[in-house]
């Protein structure tokens, strides 16, 4: 029997989104691979896997379940977006907003989640429109807490006030582990190099950024070393990066539903370069959370340009590590 | 992100409507993790050997339906689907001459939980399809 303290090990099929895109993996391949890697919680997006959504067949959610029991999988959480630029020249209206997050709650309904990934655009008050409905279709709605935002944030601390008054036990949090960027990723670095950066200015920044004390005169810093468009984009970059304490996780201990395990690169040793899981892990075991972490894998962006991308491998990776984490035979 | 897969290789052709050669098509996908509406599509650029194409003779089609740009910006159902590769129309009378052509194309998309317009760009050279 595995000990786990109750944290699970899951995936999210983003994490094959460069297979899926090019055709080389479908939806069915995404779910068998996580299975074959331990990866038993499937977490899923409609908008990039399920074409036609959200006006999916009844024989579509029957081969999902199909999916599910044929591979001893299950459904954990569905990626909610919300799209209020839908209309040119105008946002949606609350009704509008109201009205796409309950067809996301019906579709994790059907496909057996208990868990929606609210996309941070969501506003707190359609949250709280939102709950009773979460509570009717039995999803728990948690927002992302993702890069460039972090606990501390105005928007998040509206959310998480406006959570606390409703008092509803479906609306809480799903923090990204983007959030605890240590050191800048080595895929990205290396990509502004191979796009023109200065060797010595990325490695500068990445040595600014590894400091966490903020980018205070960094600009102008790189700029005296003759610094050209990509090293100042860069530079952008690591402002909208954020590395928070891990140790903060335990103030928000009641409210996280879910995990996503973002990761860039995880190395041959199966520890991941610029974020510290080893920290992590740890605290949300102290935490008592006993929900998924999903792997979430977003490193294909930055080395598709070159590189043959291995979703698969980096995941494996991945879940190694988490397993030793959470202390698994 | 996935910009060098915009412009698909394959299938660039000059387009044939009752005898005529009416304009000229490629196959292209969104730079974007996800499939979009189609609204949100804000707009479609291509330049033919350094030449813009003007918007109002573009075209698209996905999954067999087809929409001219201006259309899409109202089109609030139907979706351009991650990976999808969609087929984009130019009327140019006459097409396109055999042989090699710079293509550049670039999509801009409103995405709504960013501040800013997302725009993929992709450029290559293709051989036109007999």
């Amino acid at each position: 029997m595995m000990i786990t303290n109750g944290i699970k090990r899951g995936v999210s099929l983003y994490s094959f989104q460069e297979e899926f895109f090019l055709r080389k993996m479908t939806l069915e391949d995404c779910i068998a691979a996580a299975a074959t890697l331990g990866a038993l919680g499937i977490e899923s997006i409609a908008e990039q896997m399920m074409p036609g959504f959200p006006n999916l067949s009844d024989a579509f959610y029957d081969r999902w379940h199909g999916w599910m029991a044929k591979y001893g999988t299950t459904p954990t959480c569905h990626d909610l977006f919300l799209d209020t630029k839908m209309y040119k020249g105008r946002l949606m209206t609350d009704a509008e907003m109201l009205a796409s997050v309950v067809r996301d709650l019906k579709h994790a309904n059907r496909l057996g989640c208990t868990v929606i990934r609210v996309i941070v655009n969501t506003p707190p008050h359609i949250m709280e429109l939102a709950a009773p409905y979460a509570e009717q279709y039995n999803v728990r709605l948690g927002l992302e807490i993702h890069a460039p935002f972090n606990f501390d944030h105005e928007w998040i601390q509206r959310h998480l006030e406006t959570y606390a008054r409703v008092g509803s036990p479906y609306l809480g949090i799903i923090p990204d582990m983007g959030i605890f960027e240590k050191r800048f990723p080595r895929v990205r670095a290396d990509r502004y190099v191979r796009q023109g950066a200065h060797p010595h200015i990325v490695q500068y920044i990445s040595d600014v950024h590894a400091q966490h004390a903020g980018t205070e005169g960094l600009v102008e810093a790189i700029k005296a070393m003759g610094a050209n468009e990509l090293d100042l984009a860069m530079a952008g970059d690591i402002a909208h990066m954020t590395y928070v304490e891990p140790r903060r996780l335990l103030e928000f201990a009641p409210l996280i539903f879910h995990i996503h395990g973002k990761f860039y690169e995880m190395l041959e040793d199966c520890t991941e370069y610029s974020i510290p899981y080893h920290e992590i892990v740890p605290v949300l075991r102290e935490c008592g959370f006993n929900g998924f972490i999903s792997s979430e894998y977003e490193g294909n962006r930055h080395i598709q340009d070159v590189f043959e991308v291995d979703s698969v491998e980096q995941v494996r990776r991945h879940q190694r590590m988490l397993a030793r984490l959470l202390g698994e035979a | 992100m996935f910009d060098r897969y915009i412009i698909c290789e394959h299938d660039f052709r000059n387009v044939v409507s009752a005898g005529e050669v009416v304009g000229f098509q490629l196959r292209t996908r969104l730079p974007y993790y996800r499939g979009l509406g189609l609204s949100m599509v804000e707009d479609i650029a291509i330049l033919i050997d350094g030449q813009p194409i003007p918007r109002e003779a573009l075209s698209l089609t996905v999954h067999g339906n087809t929409y001219a740009l201006s259309e899409m910006e109202t089109e609030y159902v139907d979706r351009w689907e991650f990976g999808e590769e969609a087929v984009l129309i130019a009327r140019f009378p006459g097409g396109l001459a055999a042989g090699l052509h710079k293509v550049d194309l670039t999509h801009t998309l409103r995405i709504s939980y960013l501040p800013f317009l997302s725009i993929g760009s992709d450029t290559k050279v293709l051989a036109l399809a007999d």
